[in-house]
């Protein structure tokens, strides 16, 4: 069903006259030329596509766009004009965290999502908070160990 | 293409649940796999959907007495923050899917999507839980084990909507959850268990065992759970070879693509047996 759908895309509002049931991810991508978000297998499985929603992480290639009228829709385009983004790309990249980089976006959202509620995680809270995002580059060490480091470095800004 | 509905208010849900066909929609976690289509096309969806996400009626928990009301559009990560919620249930919920997933995924879905690998199953199976499904001519009440009829089939009728999900509380004093799976995370079982028992100091009060994704639907026989109704502590030992044995021909498991038909027995009775052997401890 065509109809026009609004909603708050990295801090503005956004309309897209679209059919409802078009994964986010394609509006996304296709309609608002927001290339961050990936798609990888687009069953929700390797976390490529993750945004947040409402401040929650999910999968934008399970989200019908018509279910998130008026919700707010952060992706790695909005986050990276934040502080707490530079604190996230120099952990990466002391950590040696990004090698293709195909993951790296739905990472980073991941780890802002648990950063928030939990600015000081465990080894095991972080594996478990990226465990929906796959990486078949880095073996997640390094991955896991730049999180911790954000986590330090950007002491107050989570 | 399809109309789509996305209703505030359970009334208005009911509503158009009376007048037309829909597939409802809840988190959308295994609908918009099932129903896929190839990148950038419509998933495939053949009736019109009404969403239930915006419904916030369907996303409280009360509790009243001995039992929870749960609402059956709540979100998997709302149920992991919540206190009344009980622990091996959690326990459940931490091990399906990811953050993502359990952000969006609900209580209801896992249970109309009847899966004999549901997760959450074989925990409302053992507590018999009951399920309240609402239309606008009133409300039906029934167990979630005559609910789930097979893979994908429930009982819930054209004009109905899964609204509450209630769970007896505080029945239990031993809770044991398994899950055996490929991965940690986005893996779906291999086969699963719950084992919930009240034992005080002399003997086994009650007791419920549940195996999941080890059939049709999930397994449990509470014939044999009679037989281990009252049985004294001291006892117990010396009788689990024999309650295995009983279990043995009703754990009637597929070979498919995530695990075969006799790993799954041979695990589902070894757990069994652990559980067994947990209860005089």
């Amino acid at each position: 069903m065509e109809k026009e759908i609004t909603f708050i895309l990295n801090n503005q509002s956004v309309s897209v006259q679209t059919d409802t049931m078009r994964r986010l991810l394609d509006v996304l991508r296709d309609d608002l030329g927001i290339t961050g978000t990936k798609e990888g297998c687009g069953e929700g499985e390797c976390g490529a596509c993750s945004v947040l929603l409402n401040g929650k992480l999910v999968n934008s290639c399970l989200i019908p766009v018509g279910s998130i009228e008026g919700d707010e829709v952060l992706t790695i385009e909005g986050f990276k004009l934040t502080k707490r983004f530079t604190v996230l790309e120099a952990a990466f990249a002391e950590a040696g965290a990004v090698q293709c980089g195909f993951c790296t976006p739905g990472m980073l959202m991941a780890a802002e999502a648990l950063l928030t509620h939990n600015p000081k995680p465990e080894e095991a809270e972080i594996r478990d908070a990226i465990s929906g995002n796959l990486c078949r580059c880095t073996g997640y060490n390094m991955i896991v160990e730049a999180i911790q480091i954000a986590g330090q470095r950007g002491d107050g800004l989570w | 293409m399809v109309n789509t509905y996305h209703p505030k208010e359970l009334e208005e849900a009911l509503a158009i649940r009376a007048r037309e066909k829909t597939i409802l929609l809840a988190g959308g976690t295994d609908l918009m796999v099932k129903r896929k289509n190839w990148s950038g096309l419509l998933p495939e969806f053949q009736l019109p959907v009404l969403f239930l996400n915006e419904i916030e009626e369907l996303k409280k928990i009360n509790r009243k007495e001995q039992f929870l009301k749960v609402g059956a559009a709540i979100t998997l990560s709302d149920l992991l923050r919540e206190e009344l919620i009980p622990e091996v249930l959690k326990e459940a919920i931490r091990e399906m899917a990811s953050p993502a997933i359990r952000n969006l995924a609900t209580l209801g879905g896992n249970i109309c999507n009847a899966s004999p690998a549901g997760d959450t199953l074989p925990f409302l199976y053992a507590t018999d839980a009951t399920l309240v499904l609402k239309s606008l001519t009133g409300e039906r009440k029934m167990s979630v084990d005559a609910f789930i009829h097979g893979p994908g089939k429930t009982a819930i009728r054209e004009d109905e909507i899964l609204t509450e999900v209630i769970i007896p509380i505080n029945t239990f004093n031993k809770a044991y959850f398994k899950k055996v799976g490929t991965r940690k995370a986005n893996a779906i079982s291999k086969l699963s268990f719950v084992g919930l028992a009240r034992v005080s100091e002399a003997k086994v009060e009650d007791i419920g065992i549940c195996f999941g994704a080890v059939g049709p639907t999930i397994v449990r026989r509470k014939e044999i759970e009679a037989k281990i109704i009252g049985t004294g502590l001291s006892e117990l030992a010396g009788l689990i070879p024999e309650i295995v044995r009983l279990y043995e021909p009703c754990i009637k498991p597929i070979d498919d693509q995530r695990s075969k038909a006799f790993y799954r027995k041979t695990v589902s009775l070894r757990i069994l047996e652990f559980f067994l052997n947990t209860l005089n401890q």
